[in-house]
């Protein structure tokens, strides 16, 4: 299969399953959003995907073809990763010279020309680049590589509103050019909602659901009214969360909303407010 | 066109919507280009997946149509098409909504139509 495939993966840290038996198919070509809250397991599943962290059981392909100390499989993928893996001096402007030497594809002169339009000083050694432009910095390593595979894990760390926009743009023109398949893994689920196609849900190292993100979002209602007519509407239903507020009670509702009184009114979740409820009653039932 | 994710309509159903009324407006006249779908998704930074489907629905309703290999174009006609869609939605887009509010502030059918005349003499 033309993918990424995960099959059972296990991983512990001393006391801590990071991930319990994760089991994942991703269709090459899709953009795919990585959700979970903090400790979900995002990275470390994207580290062990791209061979940098090894699994203590279950296997990952990416096309077919096993990651584990196989260049053919992760010289297809660039992991943009919060940690900072280039060697301690080095310059922006030498891990540009550097890139094709690991990337078979990468574009010296479009990384470079990013730079400039980024003004990130490509004469500043990595370690000593603020967050953000660490950030813009491994950004423009990831789309001037030209690699298939994109994994993002917090691709937008410490930029600005500006800068989140450009990248944004600048990362859907390359999947629009190459048609590379691209996780991002970010906590800023309102700003990457309307370009992921596939939504995956980590929760404790399992994978609370994964679809596409149309199909969730219409899955899902949110209805709100007087509390009594509420009550009666919602006995019945397959109820993810309500809140009130005064006599106003809002309910986030698995299904159809099929028919109901005038009092109340019916709008769509948005994606970001699916995703705290989603987690949040997990947690609650695990409680 | 703005695109939110503040729920109610779908992001394909925006685009759509947006680009029509971006026709009906005129700043997409008749006989000519609209941005490419790489275009409409870099701008609103949506997937290109997305804004296929929304042109894809224009394409099906008659009102856009694919020159290969060029882009797609704004049908002669789509105009007088759309405003004759909107006119017989326009019951259910603004009448229902507009007699539901009033209703519920107890305003009577009678006061309603003198709303009405006085806002067609402005």
């Amino acid at each position: 299969m033309k993918g990424l495939e995960i099959k059972n993966i296990t991983k512990t840290f001393g006391r801590t399953k990071a991930l319990d038996n994760v089991s994942l198919v991703l269709p090459a070509g899709k953009i795919y959003g990585l959700l979970g809250r903090n400790g979900a397991g995002k990275s470390t599943l994207l580290h062990i995907a791209t061979n940098r962290l090894f699994a203590d059981q279950g296997a990952i392909f990416i096309d077919g073809e096993t990651v584990v100390e196989n260049d053919s499989a992760t010289g297809k993928v660039y992991l943009m990763s919060t940690q900072n893996l280039y060697p301690e001096n080095m310059k922006v402007k030498r891990a540009f010279k550097e890139g094709k030497f690991f990337y078979p594809g990468f574009d010296e002169g479009a990384a470079c020309q990013m730079a400039a339009e980024f003004k990130l000083d490509t004469g500043k050694k990595i370690k000593n680049l603020s967050t953000g432009y660490q950030s813009l910095f491994k950004l423009i390593m990831a789309i001037a590589s030209n690699a298939p595979y994109l994994f993002l894990d917090e691709p937008v760390l410490g930029l600005d509103a500006n800068n989140r926009k450009s990248i944004y743009q600048k990362l859907l023109e390359k999947y629009a050019q190459t048609g590379c398949t691209m996780i991002l893994s970010t906590h800023i689920i309102e700003e990457v909602a309307g370009m992921i196609e596939e939504i995956i849900i980590l929760h404790d190292g399992k994978v609370l659901r994964q679809a596409a993100v149309e199909d969730l979002l219409a899955g899902h209602y949110q209805i709100a009214g007087p509390e009594e007519a509420m009550q009666a509407y919602l006995a019945d239903k397959s109820v993810l969360h309500t809140q009130t507020f005064g006599q106003l009670l809002t309910a986030t509702v698995e299904g159809e909303p099929g028919p109901y009184p005038d009092s109340l009114s019916v709008s769509r979740p948005e994606l970001q407010d699916l995703f705290i409820e989603i987690t949040n009653e997990k947690e609650r039932s695990q409680s | 066109m703005k695109i939110t994710d503040d729920g109610n309509k779908p992001i394909f159903v925006q685009i759509q919507e947006g680009i029509e009324d971006m026709i009906l407006s005129g700043s997409f006249p008749e006989e000519t280009q609209i941005p490419s779908t790489t275009e409409i998704s870099t701008n609103y930074r949506i997937n290109p997946a997305t804004a296929l489907k929304g042109i894809n629905l224009l394409v099906d309703g008659g009102i856009l149509y694919k020159k290969r290999g060029i882009g797609v174009f704004v049908k002669e006609g789509a105009v007088h098409v759309l405003s004759q869609k909107r006119r017989q939605s326009f019951g259910e887009d603004y009448v229902a909504p507009m007699v539901a509010e009033a209703r519920r502030l107890a305003i009577t059918e009678p006061e309603l139509i003198k709303m009405i005349q006085k806002g067609y003499e402005k």
